[in-house]
């Protein structure tokens, strides 16, 4: 009980003796973990939108104006052997041009100007695994009356890969960020351990245990960790309210919502990483700096 | 009590052994000098003793206990049965008498309450009764080495180490700090006292080891300086 009082007494004095230099390494460690708790994040929502979309997708088969009744019934037969499809609709030019009006039913004067000639009939097939839709189109295209193979999943992947490079710069910017706030880590705690150098010496000779020692400037970083921690979940939150809740509500209705448990998960996730790596920094420097 | 088994210690990059083959065994409550010129290796005993540094070759034996085998992470505990003197008396300026001692208990676990009982006791011991709330600022250096001797004590280590703990001292001091340990050593407790002050080793008459280039040259019951 006193020693643990002792401990918390030095941790405090600890940070509050370098106190510049507790901030700085405090900012640091905030900005690293905010960065990788938004790339966590952003992983996770692209992981909950594929799921969501590729179970919506479909590879829409464009037949061509001319087509011949043989030819369509032969991409029909094609279509239903092949053993990739899950299930397969057949739109005809006045359902393309029924759904057409819906989708556009706020501009009145272009449905008006387009006829049921105007749009293509077509097949849309849903396959058993979305990611086998080149297998698909290489086996369908040979077919005679085909106008065009869209596959819905490409238009994702594109916006997947730009969340994919969102991610990784953050990732990028979470690593560099992260090597300064532990470089400061170790310096604070050199810096701590010299200004306690006497107490150290004395209590190495008088046989205090290593633990004993090593706690206070280890339970230092952890506390730091953990401050930069809550900093940086703050940091998610406030910008996941302010920016996709409010100024890129529009982004967020196309994107699926990112869930309240996701972001509140953050919290334990950037305390664990930043007190377990900051202690195992503090842990570290003072094996080559207190020889204990 | 402490025995040395042919030890020899080479530090890295020196040229010639500090210890060259030193055998040498001390009774429990025996007072024993060291003495010899600077770098003969005489205080590369104490750390030995304690641990510091490890025998290039050869066995130490401190408290039955093999010191060369010793787990590092033992060495703590096995450090609080052994008290430790320095020329520099290595206390702590923030602290006053009775803090210096009291955090020498506190650190490895003793209580307050322990301290309140222990520490006037041993301060009292070592003469410095009514200055326990001096900084060691306010105190002289013979003062300051008898904090050093009741922290090193408060403990009832079963071996005192004392490495020129006369060093800075004047000769009266000196002789006083003497007659501290002498007592001390009366209690049962076993002295390991290095030195080149030729003056003490002469009144004291106690055993004395003389180390030269590593070497012991002269063990000798009731030994002076020579």
């Amino acid at each position: 009980m006193q020693r643990a009082k002792y401990i918390l007494n030095e941790v405090l004095v600890g940070l509050w003796r370098n106190v510049t230099m507790t901030v700085a390494m405090i900012i640091t460690l905030s900005v690293s973990l905010t960065m990788l708790g938004a790339s966590v994040l952003m992983y996770m929502q692209v992981d909950q939108m594929k799921s969501f979309y590729y179970g919506e997708i479909e590879v829409s088969i464009f037949l061509r104006d001319d087509v011949t009744e043989a030819q369509r019934a032969a991409i029909d037969q094609s279509i239903d052997s092949n053993p990739l499809v899950q299930s397969k609709t057949y739109e005809s030019r006045e359902d393309a041009l029924a759904k057409f009006k819906v989708l556009w039913r706020d501009s009145p004067d272009f449905v008006k100007s387009v006829g049921p000639d105007s749009l293509p009939e077509s097949f849309r097939v849903k396959l058993k695994d979305p990611e086998q839709y080149s297998t698909f189109a290489d086996q369908i295209k040979g077919q005679q009356g085909i106008q065009d193979i869209v596959d819905q999943r490409e238009l994702l992947e594109k916006v997947f890969k730009i969340f994919n490079a969102i991610q990784v710069m953050a990732l990028i910017v979470a690593g560099f960020m992260a090597l300064a706030a532990l470089l400061l880590v170790g310096n604070t705690i050199q810096v701590a351990a010299y200004s306690k150098r006497r107490e150290v010496a004395v209590m190495k000779l008088v046989g205090a245990s290593n633990w004993f020692i090593q706690a206070p400037f280890v339970l230092e970083a952890v506390v730091a960790g953990l401050i930069g921690a809550i900093l940086g979940f703050v940091f998610i939150f406030v910008g996941k309210v302010t920016l996709l809740d409010g100024r890129l509500q529009a982004l967020t209705n196309v994107l699926t919502p990112i869930p309240d448990g996701n972001v509140w998960l953050m919290l334990p996730l950037l305390a664990g990483v930043g007190a377990l790596v900051s202690a195992i920094t503090a842990w570290v420097t003072l094996r080559f700096y207190l020889k204990v | 009590m402490i025995q040395l088994e042919n030890v020899t210690k080479t530090y890295p990059k020196a040229s010639r052994p500090s210890l060259d083959d030193v055998s040498v065994g001390i009774d429990k409550g025996e007072f024993v000098f060291f003495i010899g010129p600077s770098g003969s290796g005489k205080s590369t005993i104490i750390k030995l003793l304690l641990h510091e540094v490890a025998p290039t070759r050869g066995k130490v034996v401190v408290n039955a206990k093999d010191v060369t085998t010793l787990r590092s992470w033992k060495v703590p505990h096995f450090r609080r049965s052994i008290g430790c003197v320095f020329q520099d008396f290595r206390l702590l300026p923030n602290r006053t008498a009775y803090e210096n001692v009291a955090f020498a208990l506190e650190v490895i676990g003793k209580t307050k309450a322990v301290a309140r009982r222990v520490v006037p006791e041993v301060l009292e011991l070592v003469g410095l009764g009514g200055k326990e709330h001096r900084y060691p600022h306010e105190l002289s250096g013979g003062e300051q080495q008898r904090v050093a001797v009741a922290r090193a004590f408060v403990n009832r280590p079963l071996i005192l180490l004392a490495d020129e703990p006369t060093g800075n001292l004047d000769p009266d001091t000196s002789i006083e700090i003497m007659r501290l340990l002498d007592r001390i050593n009366r209690t049962g407790t076993t002295v390991v006292m290095v030195t080149h002050d030729s003056n003490i080793v002469n009144q004291m008459r106690r055993r004395v080891i003389e180390i030269e280039s590593g070497r012991i040259v002269r063990d000798q019951a009731r030994g002076v300086y020579g």
